[in-house]
């Protein structure tokens, strides 16, 4: 990596810490400061877990699929996760729901998301991969399928089981299970640090299939790990704070923006990195100043979907 | 040698390939011409493993290609197919410097970026070595993808109709280059040409391709001549003859 990404990557960690600080220690008044103190450090964990997590899956998507539009969300990733929920809710009831390990039932989630995912989208992305816009069709199409399936299996649930179905299917920053978190910490550190090893075979991934295969990588095959790390991310972020489609797009773009390299080393945790500023700074913004004012997951679908339409526009559907 | 042992394909239904046996000759250029849809693009995709083989064997160097690692192959040959866009935003240094990938997997060495800067000379690229792929022209881009495989520094070269988008003399820079790999370098190089003359003055050794099948195969002398083009085109072409080699008049 050249002097100029790193003293960017730098920089970047640094606002971070800045961001955690404010989390941390601004306004903490007199009270039983052991208590908040330790309510913020989980939720502060959770934010930054969630931001590496969709930053890097992001990345990974857009890199495997050859376009900086696309991200885990638009091809229904977490659809896929919302209607499991669906589904257990459904089979088990909610006090079944209720009852199941929080920590178990992740793990089994996130092993189920991961095969799926990996077996649905990568039948797409391998078969479909010289037909671009057939591939992302199908993809929205599955997504929109999955949606539908959850919304269906909701109408028949009764009322109570439906607002647990409900709770899961909307994104919000403030209602992470501290449960979950050493688990989603490991896993996303785990999984983050898998995709970093991969970077330079990423590098040469994005080139395309043919390039790629010229070049002796085994293309098929790293496809395929890439998808199952993305699958495992999109399920962490999903579990903890819910399906979030536009925040993946902006902090992907902020990383190629401010990177402006195509080399992964860079690109992944430039992107886990702002992802996590965005999100801490944001919370402290909303939680803080703003007092609850408004909700940040609703601001971050907002102004990710401008940067949406923005890319749209500016041509860099490909 | 690159040996093709009984090798038919298939894309969806149709056949485009039908138990084609043949070899591309160490050492040597070797020209695939026919006319379009003859399967030259697909045989030269087989050997390069851009498409799993569904029948037949192919060898490179010994190497059945496919029970030999690809990352091995990679060092073997490099193959270049007809471009499509590539989607990231790259320099055309950091293009060439793909080449030098299956060498060091990630950690190039001084011995890399020579052989890039290299690559680059060769291809007369170096003026413009920073400017991204997409503020170049066709041409331009379509040289610093061979300078690519150039660098790739392998025993066997395949091009996928390098010659597109390249103007007359870029072209012809390019087979002398080519030409000159071959003779003071000792690789052989295999590609798929349209314009007819450009293997009628370079190539040692031409397939004829049409409808999946060899028509002929042998020197430059032996395979252009008016008979076998004029069958091979169907339609009447004449061979005139220039310093000892043939110059195909298809154009009028």
């Amino acid at each position: 990596m050249d002097k100029r990404g790193l003293s960017i990557l730098l920089a970047l960690a640094a606002c971070l810490l800045l961001c955690a600080g404010l989390w941390m220690f601004q306004g903490l008044g007199g009270g039983n400061r052991g208590f908040i103190l330790s309510l913020r450090a989980s939720k502060l964990a959770a934010l930054v877990v969630v931001a590496f997590a969709i930053g890097v899956s992001t990345v990974l998507f857009q890199t495997v699929a050859a376009n900086r539009v696309l991200t885990p969300s638009i091809m229904g990733f977490d659809a896929l996760y919302v209607l499991l929920q669906t589904l257990l809710v459904a089979s088990l009831g909610t006090a079944g729901f209720a009852s199941l390990p929080p920590g178990p039932k992740f793990m089994a989630e996130i092993a189920l998301m991961t095969a799926m995912a990996s077996l649905l989208f990568g039948v797409l992305l391998l078969k479909g991969s010289r037909d671009l816009p057939r591939m992302i069709l199908t993809g929205v199409i599955l997504g929109v399928l999955f949606r539908a399936l959850s919304s269906f299996v909701g109408r028949i649930l009764d009322p109570n089981a439906y607002a647990v179905v409900q709770s899961v299917s909307f994104a919000s920053f403030n209602k992470v299970q501290p449960g979950l978190l050493p688990f989603a910490a490991a896993i996303t550190a785990l999984a983050c640090l898998a995709a970093w090893r991969l970077a330079p075979r990423l590098d040469v991934l994005a080139l395309g299939r043919d390039p790629a295969v010229s070049l002796g990588l085994r293309h098929r095959g790293t496809v395929l790990q890439v998808l199952a790390l993305i699958a495992v991310l999109v399920s962490v972020s999903t579990a903890l704070v819910g399906p979030v489609s536009f925040f993946g797009l902006i902090v992907a773009g902020l990383a190629h923006g401010l990177m402006r390299s195509t080399r992964h080393a860079a690109l992944l945790p430039a992107a886990a990195l702002s992802g996590a500023i965005l999100l801490v700074g944001g919370q402290w913004l909303f939680e803080r100043v703003l007092d609850q004012g408004a909700t940040l997951s609703v601001v971050v679908e907002f102004a990710g979907g401008l940067f949406f339409l923005y890319l749209l526009l500016r041509g860099h559907i490909r | 040698m690159i040996r093709i042992d009984g090798v038919s394909h298939r894309i969806g239904k149709a056949p485009i390939l039908h138990d084609i046996t043949t070899h591309l000759p160490e050492g040597r250029l070797t020209a695939l011409i026919g006319p379009n849809g003859a399967g030259k693009s697909t045989l030269l995709r087989l050997i390069g493993r851009l498409e799993p083989l569904q029948q037949g064997r192919v060898s490179v160097a010994g190497r059945d290609i496919a029970a030999t690692p690809t990352e091995d192959l990679a060092r073997v040959m490099a193959i270049l197919g007809q471009q499509t866009s590539i989607a990231s935003r790259l320099r055309l240094s950091e293009l060439v410097g793909f080449g030098r990938w299956p060498h060091h997997r990630g950690r190039p060495t001084a011995h890399d970026h020579a052989r890039v800067a290299e690559a680059l000379e060769a291809f007369a690229l170096t003026p413009m070595a920073d400017r991204f792929l997409d503020e170049v022209s066709g041409g331009q881009a379509q040289r610093a993808h061979i300078a690519m495989a150039f660098a790739q520094d392998t025993d066997w070269l395949l091009l996928d109709e390098p010659l597109n988008n390249l103007d007359m003399a870029h072209a012809r820079a390019l087979m002398g280059r080519l030409r000159d790999l071959v003779d003071r370098q000792g690789r052989s190089v295999g590609l798929v040409v349209h314009e007819i003359n450009y293997a009628a003055a370079w190539a040692d050794h031409v397939i004829a391709m049409k409808d999946g099948r060899i028509v002929a195969e042998g020197s430059a002398n032996e395979v252009l001549t008016e008979d076998v083009l004029s069958d091979l085109y169907d339609a009447p072409i004449a061979v005139a003859s220039h310093q000892g080699r043939p110059l195909v008049l298809h154009h009028v």
